[in-house]
């Protein structure tokens, strides 16, 4: 029977990786989720053949009640509250891990070798910080608790000190194991540590935050395969760990900021001087009339969005408008920068729901260099992405960042709600450019407004 | 012990590679399916809560037990159907 389940397990570890594999392209995505779905599968019905299984009830209850729950929240989740979706769902995950380690801890506790200690200590650290750290990103996406950083006086060393304690506390614990104390003391100064830990990180951070957790529910699952020689955990749990490490890099690059600058927030939160300084230069406001004309009359047109255009809800009359001018010959395409969302891929997934062939949508890297061939730039919601000053202004907090070359094109028409600067709180020069036509307004509006126009 | 310890040490870093390879090749255009995808996976530690759950060795391991089965649980199906749910809107031209 071992021979069969750890056999079982190694091709449920296979499946999974080929799962992956699969998700590198739109084509077979699909297929690949469904592998690891069956990798699941098999790896459960094993599991629960293998004669160690006693107690039948609990099991099915608790498949029963979560199953449905999951089933429940997949199905209600709309496609603009993915991200806090996915976090809660990480948050059960790595929930879960730091409960099975503390029930084998209650279980073993009078035989526990050092080697396990050290992996339940690792594995509730991981576990419940991934558990509450989660939560508040949760609340915060959906609106449950402010999104703006919450920030204190003392707070990183405060951090810091809970976080030096915990590891006292898990030393002690490993030097005493049945000390129940110290365990109560470890899962507390841990809950409080994930909450801390996302308090300070505003809104649009979050997609690096979300990426982080994701990573963590994976090592927290494979610290869990540590804790009760499982192999499979560790496995599956390495996977899910590096592809949110690479996701949190990928969105830190995006963003031109280190990880820890991330983390210790603040970022964004004041409005800089220059903002004040260049609300009094003149702008030239267009009506979404001169905008249909301009659109109409292009070869070429790159679209822009940012999360400004998910707020407003106007992807799908977006779509609308791109069809028609696509009927009319105009050659469409979508520019999508890596922190157009709320999480790593979000806007992709938006514009998806909304019918938008995926053939259509483009990332930096494979689109930047076409702006200087391409007649109109038609930004929606986007600030940050396409101020020119990440390129040129040192002394700008977006110095570096990488940015769409929306100034490269023959006009710029940006569709705004109003002046306000973006996240980062510095003001964008592109807007009082000669070839740029600010259109003011509800983006919905005034798209729709131009889509009645162009339709005749 | 602390040979097997080292095993798993082994297992994972290769396993933490073989992540690294595998999912660098994945577009950006994928990358919220790739992340609540993998978020399934990590539900993979159903598989630890169904042991403690079912080996019933003492109350309070079988009741933690049962609740890491209904969380993890919550995150392998929700994780899954969610990410069926958004491949499929993922749509090529139709001509």
């Amino acid at each position: 029977m071992k021979t069969i389940v750890v056999l079982t397990y190694l091709l449920s570890s296979v499946l999974f990786i080929l799962g992956l594999k699969n998700l590198n392209s739109p084509k077979t995505a699909r297929r690949g989720n469904v592998l690891a779905m069956i990798a699941m599968f098999i790896a459960i019905v094993v599991t629960i053949y293998d004669k160690r299984i006693l107690n039948f009830t609990f099991i099915i209850a608790g498949i029963l009640i979560g199953g449905i729950i999951g089933a429940i929240i997949a199905r209600k989740a709309r496609m603009a509250a993915m991200p806090q979706m996915v976090a809660l769902l990480n948050g059960f995950g790595g929930g879960a891990s730091a409960l099975v380690s503390l029930a084998e801890y209650y279980r073993t506790v009078t035989e526990l070798h050092v080697s396990t200690i050290i992996s339940v200590v690792f594995s509730l650290f991981v576990g419940i910080l991934t558990f509450t750290g989660s939560l508040v990103a949760f609340s915060k996406l959906q609106g449950i608790i402010k999104a703006t950083p919450i920030t204190f006086r003392m707070q990183h060393i405060l951090n810091l000190l809970l976080l030096l304690s915990t590891i006292t506390l898990g030393v002690m614990l490993t030097l005493n194991p049945a000390n129940i104390f110290i365990l109560r003391a470890i899962l507390a100064v841990t809950a409080v540590l994930g909450i801390l830990f996302v308090i300070p990180i505003g809104g649009a951070d979050m997609p690096v935050v979300i990426s982080l957790l994701n990573s963590y529910s994976g090592l927290a699952a494979a610290a869990t395969g540590f804790v009760i020689s499982n192999k499979i955990l560790i496995v599956s749990g390495a996977l899910v760990g590096a592809s949110g490490i690479i996701l949190t890099i990928i969105m830190c690059e995006a963003m031109n900021r280190s990880l820890l600058n991330v983390i210790f927030g603040g970022f964004g939160g004041s409005v800089s001087e220059m903002a004040g300084e260049a609300e009094r230069r003149s702008i030239t406001r267009y009506t979404p009339e001169d905008a249909a004309m301009m659109l109409e009359g292009a070869r070429s047109v790159i679209v822009i969005p940012g999360y400004g255009l998910a707020v407003a809800h106007a992807q799908y009359v977006l779509h609308d408008l791109a069809k028609i001018l696509m009927e009319k010959g105009v050659h469409i395409r979508y520019a999508i920068h890596p922190v157009a969302g709320r999480m790593p891929g979000h806007m992709n997934v938006l514009l998806a729901e909304a019918n938008v062939p995926y053939e259509l949508l483009f990332d930096l890297e494979s689109i930047n260099n076409d702006f200087q061939n391409t007649d109109v730039a038609f930004v929606v919601g986007a600030n940050d992405v396409i101020n020119p000053a990440a390129r040129t202004r040192k002394d700008s907090p977006l110095y570096g960042m990488p940015i769409l070359n929306a100034d490269k094109t023959k006009t710029v028409i940006i569709c705004k709600r109003g002046l306000n600067p973006g996240f980062s709180g510095v003001d964008n020069e592109l807007f009082y450019s000669s070839k740029t036509m600010m259109v003011f307004g509800d983006a919905k509006e005034s798209i729709t407004e131009m889509v009645k126009l162009l339709k005749v | 012990m602390i040979e097997q310890l080292l095993i798993y040490i082994f297992i994972f870093v290769l396993a933490i590679f073989v992540g690294f390879e595998v999912i660098r090749k994945v577009p950006p255009l994928l990358h919220t399916p790739l992340m609540s995808g993998t978020n399934a996976i990590s539900g993979i530690t159903l598989i630890g809560a169904l042991i403690s759950v079912g080996t019933g060795y003492s109350h309070i391991s079988s009741l933690l037990g049962l609740a890491a089965v209904i969380f993890a649980t919550i995150n392998v199906v929700g994780g899954f159907m969610i990410t069926d749910r958004m491949l499929k809107m993922f749509k090529k031209k139709k001509d």
